[in-house]
């Protein structure tokens, strides 16, 4: 049993909404247990300034940035290095799901906003980002959907939230194409034995599909008002 | 359909955002698949406009230099129109007065000339319904409801220009001229927008119908 009365290998409560940012191309916001995250798709769009143009290709700008308040003391709003980080691992686990050479000479802006910060944050931006990217309607090979793992008193368990990640001896954010079977993000922090790590990375991949469902739900919702009605108009246009 | 979907199995032929993986056929959008004997085909409900060959689009004068207008088409790209394509093959720069003909702010119905991977899309005029705009209300709609809003062989928007007397003009990239009496206007500015909100439903044509049969009797 953990501090919040989860199970080992239970997800904190995870909420999804798609679609709620009139002005963005598209948007998702996500609730991960005390996260609060808005993810914000704008573009494709010129690229300014035009020498930073990739001939061939879209330029893939993420910022991560967290809100003053997100936080029990006040954050400073200006990026710091750790968001200047994850913003760069966040553009790179969504790379491979986004057909950037359907869009050459354009910048696509995707905007990760955490209002309120708890722990797993990153893989739950990413989670929010791909579905953003989505409902803006750019070209995907797959979703990107992560979740998080990490050691407690030797013992593996799933999502850790804040106070885990900081009293617990690892962390492990993982970030995954669920159709592809492909892993876009992996970092690790701690110790591992062979095993543990092995427990951590397969679970981590088990409960990221787990997110993968509530995704779908998510985004069928908005399009489709519920999956049964999907079905059944893409028979009557058959 | 979301991306990463995997719409069909087997020998197809394909259409747009589809991609085939092994003998698998998935989809790169949301959107409402069709598998018929034509093909594998995916409807997208969401997206941006990407300027095709032989578009009919309508755009807004940007700005003019030397050799032809800058005309945004509603996508991450800018339309060119060059001054050779109005003008004619004699056309100077030294002798003819670009902004006589178009000026920063005209409205424009054009074609879609040429368009690739590495050059902006180049547009032309030539061809009836053309040409500047003169008068009528601007309304944009997503890109991928226009189809929905023409319905098959335009049954859709003669049913609406017929019933609310106004002459509207659709650009693929979602942008739409009506003319007309005002009233007129409104009713259809209201039917495009419920179009573009309801696309997808199987009773849209019912619908969009009952209202402008409702509204002309009550009238």
């Amino acid at each position: 049993m953990r501090l919040d009365g989860r199970k080992w290998d239970e997800l904190r409560p995870i909420s999804l909404e798609v679609g709620l940012l009139k002005n963005a191309d598209g948007s998702a916001y996500i609730q991960w247990g005390k996260n609060k995250i808005m993810a914000a798709v704008y573009g494709p769009k010129e690229v300014h300034p035009k020498h930073q143009v990739l001939p061939d290709r879209a330029l893939l700008r993420t910022r991560y940035h967290m809100a003053p308040f997100s936080v029990d003391e006040r954050k400073n709003p200006a990026p710091s290095r750790r968001e200047i980080e994850i913003s760069k691992v966040i553009r790179e686990a969504l790379i491979p799901a986004v057909i950037v050479e359907d869009y050459p000479r354009t910048a696509i802006e995707v905007w990760v906003e955490v209002l309120q910060s708890d722990g797993g944050s990153r893989v739950a931006g990413i989670t929010a980002a791909s579905l953003a990217l989505a409902d803006a309607g750019i070209n995907m090979r797959d979703l990107v959907v992560g979740c998080s793992c990490g050691i407690i008193n030797s013992q593996v368990v799933a999502d850790l939230d804040d106070t885990e990640d900081k009293e617990g001896s690892g962390d492990m954010p993982v970030a995954i194409m669920p159709n592809l079977n492909l892993v876009t993000l992996l970092q690790v922090d701690g110790i591992y034995t062979r095993e543990n790590f092995q427990k951590a990375f397969e679970l981590a991949i088990a409960k990221g599909k787990e997110v993968y469902a509530m995704q779908r739900e998510a985004l069928t919702k908005k399009f489709f008002g519920g999956e049964a009605s999907s079905v059944m108009e893409e028979e009557e246009s058959a | 359909m979301i991306p990463g979907d995997v719409i069909a199995r087997g020998n197809h032929r394909y259409g747009s955002y589809i991609e085939k993986r092994g003998d698998e056929y998935v989809a790169l959008r949301v959107g409402l698949a069709e598998v018929s004997h034509e093909g594998v085909k995916l409807n997208p409900l969401t997206g941006p406009y990407l300027p095709r060959a032989d578009d009919q689009v309508i755009g807004k004068v940007v700005d003019i230099n030397g050799f032809g207008w800058v005309i945004d088409i509603n996508s991450c790209f800018d339309g060119f129109l060059p001054a050779s394509f109005v003008f004619g093959r004699e056309f100077s720069p030294a002798t003819h007065d670009l902004s006589s003909k178009f000026r920063v702010g005209d409205v424009l119905g054009a074609r879609i000339e040429s368009f690739d991977r590495s050059r902006d899309p180049q547009l032309s005029i030539r061809g009836e319904g053309y040409g500047k705009i003169a008068e009528g209300e601007i309304i944009k709609i997503s890109p991928t409801k226009v189809p929905r809003l023409i319905g098959r062989r335009g049954s859709m928007i003669n049913l609406i220009s017929e019933r609310t007397g106004c002459d509207v003009q659709v650009g693929q990239n979602g942008v739409i001229v009506v003319v007309g009496p005002s009233e007129g206007i409104v009713k259809t500015a209201n039917v495009i927008k419920m179009i573009d909100k309801e696309a997808h439903g199987a009773t849209l044509m019912a619908k969009v119908d009952a209202y402008l049969g409702g509204s002309n009797t009550g009238s």
